[in-house]
């Protein structure tokens, strides 16, 4: 009896704490994205907007999940120091790549609408970026990975239907085959990016 | 003559490597995949997707910049204009694909816009409730009709497009553009073949003006420009083939279910 006991305290207390911590993924992208606003509309410099948008994405974008969604089925191909070498020249890439879209906007506005629930791992987030007198109202849907309920992670952006990370998959297949399906030619193109 | 003969046989070479009969959603969905067209002639469509963008730097960029500072009402007015005269592709098509709760819904649309919004400037239609509008082509409709895309291919001045939508777009030249009719086709005294390519490169402007940042974003931030552009190209392509809003009819989560952390 006693045991009993303990196990359905047991089970309600786990299920309790996970509850507590559990991060809604709508809520997760609406404090991302008002983060990354607040620090846009701030009267700081262009290269200090980029350095902290660049921890905001540590923080919250799954960038090694991307990279290697991103290699496609040539990930399979690499052996461990090669994944290690990638890892390391995707994130630097997509920091820079990312940061450097994004700081060219001041206080964009986004409301976040919706959420669809498509498997354990996966919900999609769907947003508004508000219209200006430059541009249109824009729709943009977010990929969050939510196998770790506490600690939901971005996995793609797709703009208007668009998908950035299947464009960037795509970017990589077309380097890859323009160079024999050499890695080390990717690698020197990321480095490239990346050191101009 | 013999350039456009040449053009119009390559295409259909191109367009016919990828022409399957039947077709269903899932179908419809795999053909117009992106990975699945092929960039049968990639060198030519990089030396062609070259040729643009100097164009674009010279010519299209910088009109595009002035036009992009004009007031709001302007440049929505011009934009509901063109609109407003892509119905008249899109109405046909509407009925070749046999919507014709749809064909007469941008009848309708048409005719309130041309008349009460002031030869299309002002978008009435939207203001009263009508739904959002959807363009079609014939590249749409050929492809709900089973055919395939076939090969990826880069027109000069025009930029992407498929096999099948460049045959496609020979439609509105013979017959299946009533603006493309009563101004260049047929002498009608109200309209001159100016008004007709006036159009058309003003919704080149209008498009590249709307897209202005985000297309010197990507290229600023692309490895290869080509490729991205090619892949947003068909992204689009499919996502207006189906018809879709939701990204889960065009996505295939099994795309990254083995990349687990």
């Amino acid at each position: 009896m006693v045991k009993k006991l303990f196990i359905i305290i047991f089970i309600f207390s786990t299920s309790f704490t996970t509850k507590i911590f559990a991060i809604e993924p709508d809520i997760f992208v609406q404090s991302t994205v008002n983060r990354a606003s607040k620090l846009l509309s701030e009267n700081i410099s262009k290269e200090e907007k980029i350095e902290q948008l660049k921890l905001i994405a540590k923080d919250t974008v799954d960038i090694k999940g991307i990279g290697f969604y991103t290699l496609g089925s040539f990930r399979k191909n690499l052996n461990d120091n090669e994944k290690y070498e990638y890892s390391i020249l995707f994130e630097q890439y997509f920091l820079k790549s990312f940061s450097s879209r994004l700081a060219e906007y001041t206080n964009p506005k986004i409301d976040v609408f919706a959420k669809e629930v498509l498997s354990k791992n996966y919900t999609i987030v769907n947003s508004t970026l508000e219209a200006t007198k430059e541009r249109p109202e824009i729709k943009i849907d977010w990929r969050i990975y939510t196998k770790d309920p506490e600690k939901p992670l971005i996995r793609d952006l797709i703009i208007e239907g668009l998908s950035l990370a299947r464009t960037q998959k795509e970017e990589f297949a077309s380097v890859l085959s323009s160079n024999n399906n050499d890695i080390k030619a990717l690698f020197k193109v990321l480095k490239e990016f990346t050191n101009k | 003559m013999i350039k456009k003969f040449t053009i119009i046989l390559i295409t259909t070479l191109a367009l016919t490597l990828n022409v399957h009969a039947g077709s269903d959603g899932e179908l419809l969905l795999k053909k117009n995949k992106p990975s699945e067209v092929k960039d049968c002639f990639e060198s030519v469509n990089r030396a062609t997707f070259a040729f643009n963008q100097a164009l674009d730097g010279i010519i299209i960029k910088p009109v595009s910049s002035v036009y992009k500072k004009l007031p709001s009402p302007i440049k929505s007015g011009v934009s509901n204009s063109l609109d407003n005269l892509s119905n008249l592709v899109t109405i046909p098509n509407n009925l070749l694909q046999g919507n014709f709760a749809l064909a007469g819904l941008n009848s309708g649309r048409f005719l309130v816009n041309t008349t009460i919004g002031i030869l299309g400037l002002v978008d009435v239609a939207q203001h009263i409730g009508m739904s959002e509008y959807k363009k079609e082509d014939y590249g749409q409709t050929l492809a709900k009709a089973g055919v395939g895309p076939g090969c990826y291919i880069v027109l000069p001045v025009l930029g992407p497009s498929t096999a099948r939508d460049t045959v496609a777009s020979a439609a509105n030249f013979l017959g299946g553009d009533a603006w493309y009719n009563v101004t260049v086709r047929n002498d009608t005294h109200y309209f001159r073949d100016i008004d007709y390519y006036s159009s058309k490169i003003t919704g080149g402007v209008d498009f590249r003006a709307k897209n202005y940042d985000s297309i010197e974003n990507l290229k600023d931030n692309s490895i290869d420009f080509y490729a991205s552009v090619k892949s947003l190209y068909l992204q689009d392509r499919q996502q207006k083939i189906l018809n879709v809003k939701r990204i889960v009819d065009t996505q295939n989560d099994s795309d990254w279910e083995e990349i687990e952390n």
